[in-house]
């Protein structure tokens, strides 16, 4: 009874306010500069200033959550969240489960980053995260790889020790090694990935075209181009 | 958290760390902390429930009733607890949500899996889409209260079906020749007595579902094993105040000195629960009791 009352309530003034639509924005939490959960325990970053502008332009109401990169695709196709919003690059293989917007960063290389820049990549043990294009990148080349559930955590994984040298994002990367004595960029470079997308149920096409709309309006009006210029997320549209 | 905590750079060794210690993401660890003990407060009861129903099915004398007590011992006894937690919170939410949608939606015309996608018209989302972000954690929470009752009562179920035929079958015998029914010899003989049988059994099961509650993380909740994770990566100073290197390390040492300090004071006060129980019973523990009183 409670309940209904209450989805009365919410009824009425969502007709009466004409109050716009909520989408529920998933992400990580865990890649900066992309996204990240700051001191307040709020997601923050390149994704969520975006997110939240995209959201102004597209006239809805936006609500982030955060969820286990490893379980992000499925949670979305079954509904738990509308968006995916997470660094996530648009390959063929994910194409095959979700639709993406166009893309909102240009293909950044991915780097490596190692103890020594004479790292011998094809007889090392190479660290990536799980289920990203880097780890299929390292797997398809036929080298050793180690997969980890976070970004972080493959990184650490080269100053453990128990890899020779981690493949990521440069963005993501850069950050850590610039503070880290210890670590430094390899010379080799691999341009894999078609550039990050927001990913979107197949079904939710509607969605799709309306963030599609606001992306390019934040590429028209060179907007897109001074948030990833803040944030560092490689080269300008 | 503190006054002085408003330039953490200039700060140094225990200043720093109470800073960093009240930060509100550390207050998120600690409230998670809370989080944990309410899981363990609810699904206790609600388990030995369904325990309790379970071991009363299986010794039903109704054929049907008793096959269903047994499945549901054997069926979630017999399933690995992560396949079965991941199964079972997708299961059921999805269930819900396909139930709404029948009776909130009769006239939609689209089907409800496209390809990969669930879709439920917008009515039938559980929570629905505009609800407040606590609203889905509680649900988030509840499913997950749930899928630890299915499982642990499954477990309990078959302990207290073991401690009921535990019982000397001569007592249930005198009960029926003062003349009681079948029902009242249950409650009244075998029910009071069983607990002391059961109580090893119960008193592990407790044990493994508090050492159970860091699977909360696989299902989404935002639990301790998750914010200490969380916390311990490492932090570079663009991305926070306090920036610190890898310390998951010290983090997951907490997690431990946490886990083991609560398994300890559930030890202590199982075994007094178990001294209680023992008194006056026709048990080996409880003769040894009346001989040192004697």
């Amino acid at each position: 009874m409670k309940k209904l009352i209450l989805t009365t309530a919410v009824l009425a003034l969502t007709a009466g306010m004409g109050l716009a639509e909520t989408i529920r924005m998933g992400t990580e939490g865990a890649y900066p500069p992309y996204n990240f959960v700051n001191d307040k325990g709020e997601v923050d970053g390149f994704e969520r200033e975006l997110g939240d502008e995209l959201c102004k332009r597209a006239e809805l109401t936006c609500e982030w959550v955060t969820n286990d990169w490893d379980s992000i695709i499925p949670n979305l196709v079954s509904g738990n969240y509308d968006t995916i919003i997470a660094g996530m690059s648009i390959t063929d293989e994910r194409k095959e489960k979700i639709d993406f917007t166009q893309n909102y960063t240009q293909p950044d290389p991915s780097a490596y980053a190692a103890l020594s820049t004479d790292v011998d990549l094809a007889n090392g043990v190479v660290a990536a995260q799980a289920n990203t294009i880097q780890a299929s990148f390292v797997a398809a080349q036929g080298w050793k790889l180690v997969e980890f559930a976070t970004a972080d955590e493959a990184m650490a994984a080269v100053l453990n020790g128990e890899a020779d040298a981690v493949l990521a994002d440069k963005a993501s990367l850069k950050d850590m090694v610039g503070s880290n004595d210890k670590l430094m960029f390899l010379d080799r470079e691999e341009l894999i990935g078609g550039g990050v997308g927001m990913g979107i149920r197949k079904s939710d096409s509607a969605l799709r075209d309306k963030f599609d709309a606001a992306i390019q309006s934040m590429k028209d009006d060179g907007s897109l181009n001074a948030l990833i210029a803040k944030w560092e997320i490689g080269e300008a549209f | 958290m503190f006054p002085y905590c408003t330039d953490p750079s200039t700060l140094e060794g225990l200043t720093w760390l109470s800073c960093y210690l009240t930060t509100t993401k550390h207050m998120m660890l600690f409230y998670s902390l809370g989080t944990v003990l309410l899981l363990l407060a609810i699904t206790a009861p609600v388990a030995l429930s369904f325990g309790f129903a379970g071991a009363m099915a299986a010794k039903s004398h109704i054929a049907p009733l008793s096959w269903v007590g047994k499945l549901y011992i054997a069926i979630v006894r017999g399933v690995p607890d992560i396949a079965f937690f991941l199964f079972f919170v997708i299961a059921l939410d999805q269930g819900f949500e396909w139930l709404r949608h029948q009776i909130k939606c009769p006239d939609w015309d689209q089907p409800i899996r496209q390809g990969n996608d669930f879709v439920v018209c917008a009515a039938a989302k559980l929570p629905l889409n505009d609800a407040p972000q606590w609203v889905h954690e509680v649900y988030g929470f509840s499913l997950a209260v749930l899928t630890f009752s299915i499982v642990f009562g499954a477990f309990a179920a078959n302990v207290l079906y073991g401690a009921m035929r535990a019982v000397p079958h001569a007592q249930m015998e005198t009960a029926y020749a003062y003349g009681m029914t079948r029902r009242q010899a249950f409650w009244r003989v075998l029910v009071p007595q069983m607990w002391v049988y059961a109580l090893p059994g119960l008193s592990n099961l407790w044990m493994v579902l508090i050492k159970a509650t860091p699977l909360l993380f696989l299902l989404g909740v935002e639990d301790i094993v998750y914010w200490a994770r969380e916390l311990g990566a490492s932090k570079t100073p663009r991305y926070t105040d306090y920036p610190h290197p890898d310390w998951r390390l010290w983090y997951f040492l907490g997690l431990l000195v946490f886990y083991l300090s609560f398994t300890r004071v559930s030890e202590i006060v199982l075994e007094r629960i178990m001294r209680r129980l023992s008194h006056g019973q026709a048990t080996a523990a409880g003769e040894a009791m009346r001989r040192a009183e004697a």
